[in-house]
């Protein structure tokens, strides 16, 4: 941005500054780039997300819509500048409450709710929401949020405080990494950037297929100064593909001659930043030849369809199947049988972070400082594209501001790594919201059939399903997807007689990859939604039916895996009072409400965490140093879910030592071990029981050297080891202790991988080693007219085994309750047309209804400390608990989600139910 | 590019006069539609010119200068034919946003779902409208905004003002918004009413619908079989015409069929909003 240059003087959290700056230039940027204060975040430039919040002259704006030269003269207050030494009240109140996860809205909903505050230092709930509604956060839920704001300024009853040895399991520490989340101090990946720092510009495919031509790179250089150059395809050094899952790597990190989707990486310019800055991308010499494409799974089905990829027949990538039982049979059993059609959108991740990094060589090794969930897949990936042995390349994972499954797959790290290669000088990339949304994966749209019958005593007597998932123009997690849905489409319920197929269909849309539940949400809505119609075709009432057919200790899924630690019974069984409060206000509500119906509506999940049916193991090494520090190898990466916090609990607990005495190491492939990627749920879980394994070996090490029983205590008095059995104490002075292979004087590692065993031809085996359950209540009002919904209250019972952190329990499952609101009543991404997040829509504070959580506690055999995952399970039940209660509230049979005011009115209509 | 930002209006105009020039106003339109690359227009930011700022009554208007924020709509006090265009007003986007943007930057803008638009056109606005070369001109809204982003501006020309005639500030008012979440969200469709009452007839009716036709509507047929009737006979009135001002489209928020359907809702929910206090529709506020 240009428009010559001023001279600005204005002030900052009370500090007079002047800067030199062009008038034009965004106040967000401003203070980034020229000032140095990273605390105000991006998330959009558009006014769409309010990340980049500040307080000019005591008013919030989005500093992204400001011009600097507004400011002159004037007061502004980020983020930084609320605390002043000590934590404000409000930043107190956030770390508390566990209002922050990932944190990268934190920012920008401090800053907006302290000016409320000022004004307000007693908000109500409504208050609130009206002084945040223009804040968006993609991890909370915003619960957490509006108790943190209403509460900043009572008075605080218990200070959480020292946590006393092996009691950190269970209790709620704040956050470990809480501080600089709400203090600003948080470095997410587009918070560091070396000055010498080259910029990358990624070329883009503008149609959704097409073949193209590059022109005259070096006369695009020449004519631009500040370019230092262009990288294609031709340049990448080692083999130009790939893909989360091995055997299915088929997508180049830039194009060959020929672009799949619209938003495929087709090329690179790096230059200095100005240059890059004040680059036209349409100056780049590019011809394009568009060909034919589809985007619908219909389309590639057709016979005759183009393939997307040559060798990959019908445009299938894959499929999955589980049979057991006889399905026809036992469907010809039933006393009812109900069928149905259900279809889901494109659904965008909308982390407020978008993908940014840096890349760099030092020495003989790229490090890549970015935002990611998988620090060592990417480092796989990044050094096979760039012809590098993996060790030579390391991966530092900065703060992820939210992940949800689309931070797995690599995005930017071979493209920077490519230009750090080639330029010798390091390179920094962010994404624009349009590039992540673009570019990235998203869930895969379904459309799914499925018939299931039931006898008298509303028994299932089988199960039919059938899905085409539509993963897009590369493989991603499309093959997990295809082979999850099979074996969760029954959902946790007694399934005899049973079949379900779910293909991955290539299309050239968006990729679908990884988001939170790999397809497993969109199957349980087909499921969910045709429980209840089976309840009302038998006259059951609609939990009681699931209660009939919950599954059991001991009940084998469909397939032929036997349960242990099942705790979808006792959740239904504590959602009941609930459910018979809620129908009978329902009720009340009907009586009098014509234009406004209220409905309830209860649906369940059940998720197995880890892999499905492949090795999944978790690193986990833990070390005391000969200066007393505690040091944890916390390799499972904190994307917001708290793992950072739950890792350490669970280590600390297991190894006797007090929480308070661990520093985490982060995921850094230098100097962790590998922990795995976070997703599938199954880091509290894996990386959970490999830092409960570490912990303990340690503790054994120690006390065999102490020569003492496990009835020792162990704690640490600077750098002395001090062991206590009975009367007897000994002390161990770390400092003289030689040096172990891992420079500590005590240290352990262990790995865990879950037991699990491969699928048969028809889904037989075990696929995964833990599973956690759950099940949710809706209540909400629809709008006979309007078609719009209102939601009321949500009740989740989930059972998590054991909840090692219960504030962080709660807060994965607002958080996921708030995206199966997204889910099912608003998310719809276009492919070409929602590209931003004024067009796609995720829930604000507005939308989040108050939620009760229960934490209910079966114990699994295999978790540590008998924990169970949880944080993909949380979102599954809500999507058809929503249309349940809408179908209730009304009787419009939505088919396709979101369920939109348009086509729930439509749905009302064609139920001959309009007031 | 070039960039000015002028403290006196005369000095605005004569820029104006010299080449065309980018209006930056609260810039909440402005920097969301700037695309990747660098910024090529030359920008011309109005936030110096005094002349531009607050609300003024005179005896026969009410002047809305052109910078007036949303915020600042809703701290003024106005008499309650205004309060449709306050209630829009608090529905537009964020508190950040109507911190920032303006009401002349959201006509300017010209965008189908303005929500500014029905509300002043149930107010009668006249925009004014001023150049080096002509002076000052005063022209209706519903002449001003032509089409989805084009309007009766000239070159050379500046929005300094909207002006509301004090004839069309009687009565009650009430703005109703549908969209599909809570907060920051662009309408689907929305209604302003106004209706002045002689005890329960209505004898002034001013209604005007957003996001269902390229420009917002004034639906002047449904205002004269209101004028004379009852605030009793709304509901059947409205049910029973035909909306042929309107000609939705089909788009991501909504089908044309929904926004018919809504349209009518909502205008009859403005209307009664704006004919009963919420005690007597039975509401609980
Ligand atoms: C997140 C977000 C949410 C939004 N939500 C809504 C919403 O709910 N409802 C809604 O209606 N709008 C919404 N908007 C759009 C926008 O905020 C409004 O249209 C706002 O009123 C525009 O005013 P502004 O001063 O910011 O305009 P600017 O961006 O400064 O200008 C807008 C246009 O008008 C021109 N212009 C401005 N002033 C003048 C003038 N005096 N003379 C001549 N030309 C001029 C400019 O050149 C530009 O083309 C939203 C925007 C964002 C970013
Ligand atoms: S970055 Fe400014 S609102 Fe999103
Ligand atoms: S904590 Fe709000 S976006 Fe992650």
């Amino acid at each position: 941005m240009s428009g010559g240059s001023i001279s600005l003087s204005f002030e900052v959290n009370g500090r007079p500054i002047v800067v030199e700056t062009a008038p034009v230039q965004r106040l967000s940027a401003l203070l980034r780039d020229k000032v140095g204060l990273t605390g105000t975040k991006v998330g959009c430039d558009a006014g769409d997300c309010g990340a980049c919040s500040v307080l000019v002259d005591g008013e919030v704006v989005c500093a992204c819509l400001v011009p600097a030269s507004d400011v002159a003269g004037r007061r502004v207050r980020t983020v930084e500048g609320l605390s002043n030494g000590r934590l404000s009240a409000l930043q107190q109140s956030f770390l508390r409450h566990g209002a922050a996860q990932c944190g990268i809205c934190t920012p920008g909903l401090l800053v907006t709710a302290s000016a409320l505050l000022d004004e307000n230092p007693a908000p109500s709930e409504a208050e609130v929401q009206d002084a945040l509604g223009g804040v968006l956060c993609r991890c909370t839920g915003y619960r957490k949020i509006v108790q943190a704001v209403m509460n900043a300024n009572r008075p605080v009853a218990v200070e959480s405080g020292t946590i006393a040895p092996r009691a950190a399991v269970g209790a709620s520490p704040i956050r470990l990494d809480g501080e600089r989340k709400v203090t600003g101090r948080e470095i997410f990946g587009a918070d560091e950037r070396p000055s010498d720092a080259l910029s990358v510009l990624v070329v883009r495919s503008p149609f959704w297929h097409a073949t193209f031509e590059i022109g005259d790179r070096e006369a695009f250089i020449a004519a631009h100064p500040g370019i230092v150059g262009v990288f294609t395809a031709a340049d990448i050094p080692g083999e130009n593909r790939f893909g989360v899952i091995p055997p299915f790597a088929d997508q180049p990190a830039l194009a060959e001659g020929r672009a799949r989707f619209r938003g495929e990486a087709v090329a690179l310019i790096a230059g200095e930043r100005d240059a890059i800055e004040a680059l036209d991308p349409a100056s780049f010499p590019i011809a394009w030849t568009e060909l034919p494409y589809c985007l619908t799974t219909e389309e590639a089905r057709t016979p005759g369809a183009k393939l997307v990829h040559e060798g990959r027949p019908d445009n299938i990538l894959t499929q999955g199947l589980v049979e057991s039982g006889v399905p026809e049979a036992g469907l010809a059993r039933a006393k009812a049988i109900v069928e149905g059609s259900m279809e889901t959108s494109y659904v965008e991740h909308a982390y407020i972070e978008p993908e940014a990094g840096y890349a760099m060589v030092d020495g003989d090794t790229l490090v890549i400082k970015a935002c990611t969930q998988a620090p060592f897949m990417d480092r796989d990936d990044t050094a096979k594209v760039l012809g590098l042995p993996p060790e030579k390349v390391r991966i530092v994972p900065l703060a992820t501001g939210g992940g949800f499954g689309s931070k797995l797959d690599v995005s930017l790290q071979p493209l920077i790594g490519l230009v750090a290669l080639k330029t010798g000088r390091p390179a920094a990339l962010v994404y624009s919201r349009g590039d992540s949304m673009r570019s990235t994966t998203k869930r895969h749209p379904a459309r799914m059939q499925a018939r299931i019958g039931a006898d008298a005593q509303g028994r299932i007597t089988g199960m039919i399903f059938e899905g085409d998932f539509n993963t897009g123009a590369y493989a991603s997690w499309g093959p997990t997807v295809a082979n999850r849905v099979p074996v969760h489409a029954s959902g946790p319920y007694r399934t005899p007689n049973y079949r379900a197929v779910g293909r991955a269909i290539h299309t050239n849309g968006p990729i679908s990859g990884a988001f939170r539940g790999f397809g497993v949400p969109q199957a349980t809505i087909m499921q969910e939604t045709l429980y209840d119609r089976l309840a009302g075709k038998l006259g059951m009432d609609r939990l009681e039916f699931r209660l009939v057919n919950a599954l059991s200790d001991g009940d084998r899924t469909t397939c032929g895996q036997e349960l242990h630690g099942v705790g979808i019974r006792q959740c239904l069984e504590q959602l009941r009072p609930h459910w018979e409060r809620a129908l009978a206000d329902a009720e009340s509500f009907n009586k009098e409400s014509f234009k406004t119906r209220r409905g309830i509506g209860v649906a369940s999940c059940w998720y197995g965490c880890g892999n499905t049916a492949l090795p999944n193991p978790s690193t986990i090494r833990v070390g005391i140093s000969r200066d007393g520090a505690v040091v944890l190898h916390q390799g499972a990466v904190d994307i917001g879910q708290g793992s950072n916090t739950v890792i350490a609990q669970i280590c600390a607990d297991a190894s006797g030592l007090p929480l308070s005495a661990f520093t985490l190491l982060g995921g850094d492939t230098g100097i962790t071990p590998d922990a795995g990627k976070t997703s599938a749920s199954r880091q509290t879980f894996i990386s959970g029981k490999a830092a409960e394994k570490a912990g303990r070996a340690l503790r054994e090490t120690i006390l065999r050297f102490a020569n003492v029983s496990d009835a020792a205590e162990i704690s640490l008095e600077g750098t002395v080891l001090v062991i206590r059995e009975g009367q007897a104490v000994r002390h161990v002075s770390l400092d003289n202790l030689p040096a172990d292979a891992h420079g500590y004087a005590f240290s352990a590692e262990e790995t865990y991988d879950p037991p699990t065993t491969a699928l048969d031809g028809k889904g037989q085996g075990k696929p995964y080693a833990v599973y956690g359950y759950g099940a949710q209540i809706v209540e909400l009002e629809v709008d006979m007219r309007l078609g719009t919904v209102r939601l009321l209250k949500i009740t989740a019972a989930h059972d998590v085994g054991r909840a090692i952190n219960p504030i962080l329990a709660e807060g994965q499952i607002e958080g996921g309750i708030a995206q199966g609101i997204g889910l099912a009543l608003m998310e719809e991404y276009v492919p070409g047309r929602t590209e931003n997040l004024h067009d796609y829509l995720i829930p604000t504070i507005g939308d989040v209804p108050p939620i009760e959580t229960i934490l209910v506690e079966v114990p699994d055999p295999e978790g540590p400390f008998g924990a169970k995952g949880l944080g993909e399970h949380v979102l599954i039940p809500t999507a058809p608990a929503i249309l349940n209660a809408i179908r209730h509230a009304s009787g419009a049979e939505i088919e396709k989600v979101p369920a939109t005011p348009s086509r729930v009115l439509a749905a009302i209509q064609a139920a001959g139910r309009k007031p | 590019m070039d960039y000015a930002r002028p403290t006196e209006l005369e000095e605005a105009l004569l820029l104006l006069k010299q080449k065309p020039w980018t209006v930056l106003a609260g810039g909440t339109d402005f920097y969301p539609a700037l695309g990747a690359g660098p910024l090529k227009q030359d920008v011309l930011d109005i936030n110096g010119l005094p002349e531009l700022a607050g609300i003024t009554e005179t005896d026969d208007h009410v002047v809305i200068g052109a910078r007036t924020s949303w915020t600042e709509i809703m701290r003024h006090p106005l008499p309650p034919a205004f309060d449709m265009l306050k209630q829009a007003a608090r529905e537009v986007g964020s508190i950040q946003i109507q911190n920032r943007g303006t009401v002349a930057g959201n006509l300017c803008n010209a965008s189908p779902a303005a929500d500014g638009m029905p509300p002043l056109l149930a107010l009668d606005a006249r925009v004014e409208l001023r150049s080096a070369d002509e002076g000052q001109r005063l022209v209706r809204l519903s002449e001003f905004v032509l089409g989805n982003r084009k309007t009766a501006l000239r070159p050379g020309e500046l929005v300094t003002a909207v002006h509301v005639p004090r004839h069309a500030t009687a009565g009650r008012s009430s703005f109703v918004k549908l969209g599909a979440r809570r907060y920051l969200i662009i309408s689907i469709a929305m209604a302003a009413a106004r209706i002045a009452l002689e005890g329960e007839r209505i004898v002034e009716a001013a209604v005007a619908v957003g996001s269902c036709s390229a420009v917002a509507q004034r639906i002047e047929g449904l205002e004269q079989a209101l004028i004379g009737r009852y605030i009793s006979n709304i509901s059947e009135l409205v049910v029973d015409y035909p909306l042929s001002e309107l000609s939705p489209i089909d788009d991501v928020r909504g089908s044309a069929e929904y926004r018919r359907l809504g349209a009518r809702e909502i205008v009859e929910r403005a209307l009664l909003q704006a004919a009963f206090t919420d005690a007597e529709r039975g509401v609980a506020a």
